[in-house]
Order: C-alpha cells, then structure tokens, then sequence
C-alpha cells in the first residue's frame, strides 16, 4: 500500500511515526513521510526532519521523507491526491490533563477534505 | 493545552461551597459533597467506579470515561490523585454524578458526569455549582473545558454559570470561565 504519513512534531505525531513506520517494515507499505510545520512543535523542520530520516534508517526502511511547506493540512492532502496515495496517516491526537482526546487542527483539516482514506494513529 | 486561552473578564458566580441539599425533579434526596470527604471516606472511591462503570457508552465525551473497570479505575486514580478538585452528588449510598477539576498549569480543565438514571433532574447544574464554589474557596482562577458542540444540553449548561467560548474552531467547543480575580 502507498502511504503518507504527515508528521509535524507534535507527541502524538512522533508517536504516529513509530508506528507507521514498523507497520510499513512489517507489511511492507510503501512509505513517504512528509514533514509538515507545525508552528506549536518544538523542534525546527529541520531537526524534525534529521529524526524521522534516523527513525526510517533505523528500521531498515527505504522511504522517501520530504519537508512540506506552506499550509500543513492543505499540502498533505493535495499531495495524497495528486501521487495517488491509497492512504494518509497521521497522529490521532493528544490527550487533554483529564484524559479528553483532541484532534489537531491539522488532522481535522485532512479527516473533513481528503478524498484518500485518513488512518488516525492511537 | 495552549497557554494562550483567552478567559472572560468578568468573575462567574459566586456559588456555593458544598455541601449541599437538595431534592431534584424526580423527587430524589440528593446530597452534594466534597471528595475526599469524612463521611463516605474510602467507599466514595468504590462508589465512584461502580458509577463509571454503569455509564452509558453513548454518553462518552472525546475517550471518558474508558470502558473497562481497570482502565476506569487508573484514569479515576490519575484525575482524583493530582492537585485538583472534585465533588460528588450522592442519592444515599449511590453516586449519581461526579464533577472534577484537574490542574493544568496555571489553571484547571473541568468535566462533569452524571449518570443517565440521574439525568435532566437539575443535579447536573447543582453539582457544578458547588465544584465551582469548592474551586473559588481554595482560589482557583481560571477554569476551562472542552465539549462537542452537538451537546446542547451540556453546552447551556456550561454558558448558564458564566462558561464564554474560548476557541469555536475545532470538532470540540473550547470554553473557558474566570472564578476568582487574578
């Protein structure tokens, strides 16, 4: 299966990555990660970008991991749709101090306009 | 969540401290009271699992409460176990709802529980009442929640005791009120 994973920093992201990407050692999917701007992550697109490209290494993977800029939500489902991706995964949100899940602005934005099928990571 | 939420100017309240009294629509006894309290000691603890786990799945609200018992009692444990408030309507022995206020940094995320049997007989604004009256008896300031915006029942509730939106832009309704001035 070809898939997106758009990764922009944020926990649940990273966590998304984990496990994206031994999925796709496991299943063999053909992964590409876009890493996308995230103004409310902590590390730069560049840092994040040099983790995702060790975590992909580290897993023996060979995936293709492009920085995305501009609108996150926007570019990743209009690379999706223009590559013919069969999915796009993405982190499934955070969880509030009292345990409430909360969607990213991101992840709605995709989950409400894509046309390829979302998997939300948990 | 963001350190940027915008908090109304003006005070909510003031309420009530519990305990409270009070007999609701169906005729009920119920009682409002603090927890940890002297009278129900350990039980409430018990008594706050066995609500949890009665709870109609359909009235989950973004994950809470989890459906298992031991994944209900971890979450209780970690909500009741941190710097945070938390009151409990009582009809005798049996818990009917449960409302809490969790630190997060400067200020607290609320959430309230009643239990359906319970439900649309006035406890649900009682119990708020008094967790926001607990609050601002040990100086919470700013209090804030997320709910899913078709909750309408919930979302009047919230606006009733002095709850503005704060953030109309996701899935969930962010609200937020100010108790005490800061």
């Amino acid at each position: 299966m070809k898939v997106l994973l758009g990764v922009g920093g944020s926990e649940d992201s990273l966590r998304a990555l984990d496990e994206t990407v031994e999925r796709a050692r496991v299943a063999g999917d053909d992964l590409t990660v876009a890493v996308v701007e995230n103004p409310r992550a902590d590390r730069t697109p560049a840092e994040l970008a040099e983790h995702v490209r060790s975590v992909v290494a580290d897993a023996g993977l060979d995936a293709d991991v492009r920085r995305v800029e501009g609108d996150a939500g926007s570019r990743v489902v209009a690379i999706a749709e223009d590559e013919g991706f069969d999915q796009i995964a993405l982190g499934g949100g955070e969880t509030s101090p009292m345990g409430k899940i909360n969607l990213g602005s991101i992840a709605q934005f995709v989950l409400l306009n894509s046309h390829v099928s979302v998997k939300l990571v948990r | 969540m963001s350190g940027d939420r915008i908090y109304p100017e003006e005070i909510a309240g003031p309420f009530e401290a519990p305990p409270a009294a009070f007999a609701d629509r169906e005729g009920r006894e119920i009682e409002v009271r603090s927890y940890p309290d002297d009278e129900s000691g350990e039980r409430a603890f018990e008594a706050l699992v066995e609500m949890y786990t009665a709870f109609d799945p359909a009235d989950r609200a973004q994950g809470i409460p989890p459906s298992r018992e031991s994944d209900v009692r971890s979450w209780l444990e970690t909500i009741l176990g941190g710097d945070g408030y938390n009151v409990i309507a009582w009809d005798g022995e049996a818990v009917a709802g449960h409302a809490t206020l969790v630190a997060d940094g400067d200020a607290y995320e609320l959430a309230i529980f009643v239990l359906q049997a319970y439900q649309g007989a006035g406890i649900g604004t009682r119990l708020m009442e008094a967790l926001l009256g607990y609050g601002a008896e040990h100086g919470v300031e700013k209090v804030w929640l997320t709910v899913e915006r078709w909750n309408r029942a919930a979302v009047g509730l919230y606006k009733k005791v002095g709850f503005e939106t704060s953030d109309a832009e996701s899935f969930e309704l962010e609200m937020a009120a100010r108790l005490v001035d800061g």
